[in-house]
């Protein structure tokens, strides 16, 4: 079948230097979850942004394929990109208590995205927006319709964020790290959410994380970035029976699996800090932290296929 | 809210009270008020009667809490100079006072907040530098001088509007425009950082990735929270506007309140001047609550709080 | 080197020459600016018909010479603007200081003041008291100085706020430093460079109101050469000889703009963030 979203070889470069995403490949089919991971700076943010084409003035972005069904994003005008936004395509984002405006109403913030896209009355737009916060569990909707954001707390804007996401039936949801703000309890509400939406809507849903306790519960594909590349792909079964790259299994020993990591094994970390990328880097960027680092990581390293639908950037993969 | 009405309704009535107070001792100043009023050719006698017909004779305190208790009542006293009711002379002037000032706030919102926005758009380009050069050269123009330049200008030289004068609407275009002049700088620059910082936000954002417009995103989305400090400078600088007025209504030969107030000062016509003095104190702290309530009615987290 | 330096480059150069030629005033003017000659009355400058090298800006209704005028005019507008802003930081300062400190009653009390100063009439009051006291350089720098101090005060306490409770203040108090110690060496040093911005504001409007001040014919009295004052005489003649009222506004125009400038780059250069 033919992906929602595919993103072939896509690189960010800020005005400072930095190559914040160098060459990320990834494919997002209809009904999946595809999920993003990686510690912080890894470049996800710009990733799922430049996807949108939502970046910082003076960023640069250039991909060999960057499609969304039948258009493609690279070419397409900023005018036309806005239209696809928020209809076609939908984000929510990290921080909900300041991505909602502190000025307007929730209705009314939910309502003119209906009437940007589908030049709907604000009555429709009220109706349909209240019908979706029924949806994704909140109280009272009409109520809250009239409220501001202050009023609410954080769990319930970012259910009002999804709600406002799903406005206008989008086929591509994009959710960057959606509850790494919330507690414990919220959060796992709210994956629950989005897990139930997507079935029922057959969202293609691309889920940023750093918490591959998420992924192990969300992802059907899982990427696995690491300073602007991605380092591991493939199914999530096959990425947690056979996790290949240094980083990866790094990573899936800082946090508890459930029904994987034995009780009593106390959780590990991987020392050291995401270096920052300069234009010109060549060789693996994990190799200062990996306790497998040999004199070929400082070359160019070829992406290798672990196993069917499964591939690695690492030398110890074999050829 | 209530609380905070409350106690914004007791500063505002104790700055009001201390400027009664300032507004009084001001005009006693020169020590004899009597012997200022009779002018430098009266005899002894003429000093002696006016003293005694003013009520100068009487102890300060009795002088001053006669006179705050007549102005709490809306009598601010007879003009020495005009032998006419104070309150009536500004009653006449006051329109045209408050049409210049409204004139200037509004030429001075009209330029500084498109200004302002578009240099925010565009922070850091060239055009950005030129509209902070335009703020820096307005904020240099001494206001009188820019009234003296427009009326060789606009009105001698090219006749395109009235020199003097307030009896179309036109003849408020010149004035209101120097008013204006003394205000945009601020204006501009709190607009600009207002919405610089507005389009950094996450909600600017997540209405960018609502696909919303540009027009919508700027106008309705950030310019809506930048608006807040504008709205309160806005406020004060329509006051200080207003006082200025004294100076471009001399330029313009418009009789308004600061005019009056002017032509009360060098002819030493102190009830008028401490009237108008009052007056202006109490439109300014009145403007400042003003600004008070309409930023309440912007933002709704004050409005809760 | 970037716009930034440039404007400031140039704010020091124009503040730096107008310096130059009010402290040098008496060897640099070509003539005495107060001597009067009726036969040579509204020569226009040199470079306009009817105009001679003698007077190179022309001569005034009087006969004086623009140029010289303009010249010890320089040395008013700085003098008036200069000792003003000293005037009003020493009150602000104190005021803002006290108020940012103490805190509580003391800082509700600093901030009705200045909230009464806010409220009263610059202009009015100033030509009132000039005119009740009789105008003279003294008393215009006075009227000036005790009602320009605002702005010495919002800064001055809000940056002691933010001053108060860093580590070295808290050292010096636990070490038993008296308060006035604190206040002058720990507090005042720290907050100097935010003072010292406003400063430049504040002289360049002391500069502007004495002219309107002078202006109105209540300001620097004649026939000192007060640059305001120019533009008032020139006033009537202002139709047919514009040059008249356009070489002291210039002169008033840029001296001002240079201070702000100055003031921009010292922003800049300090790093004082800007909040006006
Ligand atoms: N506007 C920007 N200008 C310069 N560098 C940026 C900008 N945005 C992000 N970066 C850099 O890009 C890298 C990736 O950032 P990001 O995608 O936000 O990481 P994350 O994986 O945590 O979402 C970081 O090193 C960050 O510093
Ligand atoms: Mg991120």
């Amino acid at each position: 079948m033919k992906p929602v979203l595919e993103i072939e070889n896509l690189r960010v470069g800020f005005a400072d230097g930095t190559a914040a995403v160098r060459g990320v490949s990834l494919k997002v089919a209809r009904g999946e979850t595809h999920c993003l991971v990686g510690e912080s700076g890894c470049g996800k943010s710009v990733t799922a942004l430049s996807t949108m084409n939502l970046l910082a003035r003076g960023a640069r972005r250039s991909a060999d394929v960057m499609r969304f069904h039948d258009y493609d994003l690279t070419s397409l005008s900023d005018r036309d990109m806005a239209r696809l936004r928020g209809d076609k395509i939908a984000m929510i984002f990290q921080e909900p208590m300041t991505s909602l405006n502190p000025a307007y109403t929730i209705g009314s913030q939910m309502a003119e995205v209906l009437e940007r896209h589908r030049r709907v009355s604000r009555a429709k737009g009220l109706e349909r927006a209240a019908d979706l916060l029924g949806r994704v569990g909140i109280t009272a909707p009409g109520m809250r319709l009239a409220q501001y954001p202050h009023q609410l707390s954080g769990g319930l804007r970012q259910r009002v964020m999804i709600a406002m996401a799903l406005m206008c039936e989008p086929e591509l949801l994009i959710a960057d790290e959606p509850t790494t703000a919330l507690d414990v309890t919220v959060q796992a509400q709210i994956l629950r959410l989005l897990q139930e939406l997507q079935r029922e809507l057959g969202l293609a849903l691309l889920l940023i994380t750093h918490d591959l306790g998420i992924v192990a519960r969300m992802a059907q594909r899982v990427s696995v970035m690491y300073a602007g590349q991605v380092v591991e792909s493939g199914s999530a079964e096959a990425l947690f029976r056979a996790p290949t790259h240094p980083y990866t299994r790094g990573l899936l020993a800082c946090v508890p699996i459930p029904g994987k990591t034995p009780r009593d094994q106390p959780l590990g970390s991987i020392p050291g800090v995401v270096p920052r990328i300069g234009p010109g880097f060549v060789g693996c960027a994990f190799r200062d932290r990996c306790a497998h680092a040999e004199p070929a990581c400082g070359g160019t390293v070829p992406r290798r296929t672990v196993a069917a639908d499964h591939d690695a950037v690492c030398t110890m993969v074999p050829a | 809210m209530l609380q905070f009405l409350l106690r914004r309704a007791v500063l505002a009535l104790s700055v009001c009270l201390t400027v009664l107070v300032v507004a009084f001792a001001l005009t006693r100043l020169s020590g004899d008020l009597a012997v200022s009023i009779a002018g430098p050719n009266a005899t002894s006698e003429d000093v002696a009667t006016i003293r005694k017909n003013y009520g100068l004779d009487r102890p300060l305190p009795v002088q001053f809490v006669d006179w705050a208790a007549n102005a709490a009542s809306g009598d601010l006293g007879r003009s020495y100079l005009y032998r006419a009711p104070v309150s009536g002379l500004i009653r006449e002037r006051l329109p045209i006072t408050l049409g210049l000032g409204l004139s200037g706030l509004t030429i001075a919102l009209l330029t500084a907040i498109p200004l302002g926005i578009l240099s925010a758009m565009r922070e850091g380009t060239l055009l950005d530098r030129a509209i902070g050069l335009v703020a820096l050269l307005g904020q240099a123009m001494p206001s009188f001088w820019l009234g003296l330049i427009l009326v060789i200008w606009f009105g001698l030289k090219l006749q395109w509007l009235p020199i003097s004068g307030v009896d179309t609407w036109q003849g408020y275009i010149m004035p209101g425009t120097v008013l204006a002049f003394s205000a945009i700088p601020a204006l501009m620059r709190l607009t600009r950082a207002g919405m610089i910082e507005a389009l950094s936000s996450d909600y600017i954002r997540t209405a960018r990735a609502k696909g919303l417009s540009t027009a919508s995103i700027v106008l309705k989305h950030a310019l809506r929270n930048a608006a807040m400090p504008v709205v309160s400078v806005a406020a004060v600088q329509l006051g200080f506007m207003l006082g200025g007025s004294i100076v471009i209504e001399t330029v313009f030969a418009l009789h308004g309140v600061g005019y009056l107030a002017w032509e009360s000062i060098s002819k030493n016509d102190f009830p008028v001047v401490q009237a108008v003095v009052l007056l202006l104190a109490m439109i300014y702290i009145g403007l400042t609550l003003l600004a008070d309530t309409m930023n309440a009615v912007l933002d709704p987290r004050l409005r809760a709080g | 080197m970037n716009a930034r330096t440039v404007s400031a480059g140039l704010g020091v150069s124009i503040v730096g020459f107008l310096l130059l030629v009010a402290l040098t005033a008496g060897w640099i003017a070509p003539h005495d600016p107060f001597e009067q000659d009726l036969m040579k009355r509204m020569i226009p400058p040199a470079w306009m018909d009817g105009g001679s090298v003698e007077h190179l800006l022309g001569t005034d209704q009087l006969g004086r010479d623009y140029l010289s005028r303009l010249i010890y005019g320089a040395r008013i507008s700085l003098l008036i603007g200069t000792l003003t802003v000293v005037t009003s930081g020493l009150i602000g300062t104190a005021l803002g200081v006290v108020g940012g400190y103490f805190g509580g009653r003391t800082d509700d009390i600093v901030m009705f003041v200045i909230t009464c100063r806010l409220a009263i009439p610059l202009i009015l009051v100033a030509l009132t008291v000039v005119a009740l006291i009789g105008s003279s350089l003294t008393v215009v720098v006075l009227t000036l100085g005790l009602l320009l101090w605002e702005r010495f005060a919002v800064v001055a306490r809000t940056t002691t706020m933010q001053v108060r409770n860093l580590d070295y203040v808290a050292a010096a108090r636990a070490a038993g430093a008296s308060t006035p110690h604190i206040l002058l060496r720990e507090i005042l040093p720290n907050i100097m460079t935010h003072l010292v911005v406003v400063a430049t504001l504040e002289m360049a409007l002391a500069i502007l109101l004495e002219a309107a001040l002078s202006f109105l014919g209540l300001g620097v009295p004649p026939p000192l050469p007060s640059w305001g004052l120019m533009i008032a005489e020139g006033k009537d003649y202002m139709f047919f000889s514009p040059w008249v009222i356009v070489v002291p506004g210039v002169a008033l125009f840029v001296l001002v703009f240079g201070i702000n400038l100055l003031g921009d780059g010292l922003r800049d250069f300090l790093g004082v963030s800007q909040r006006r």
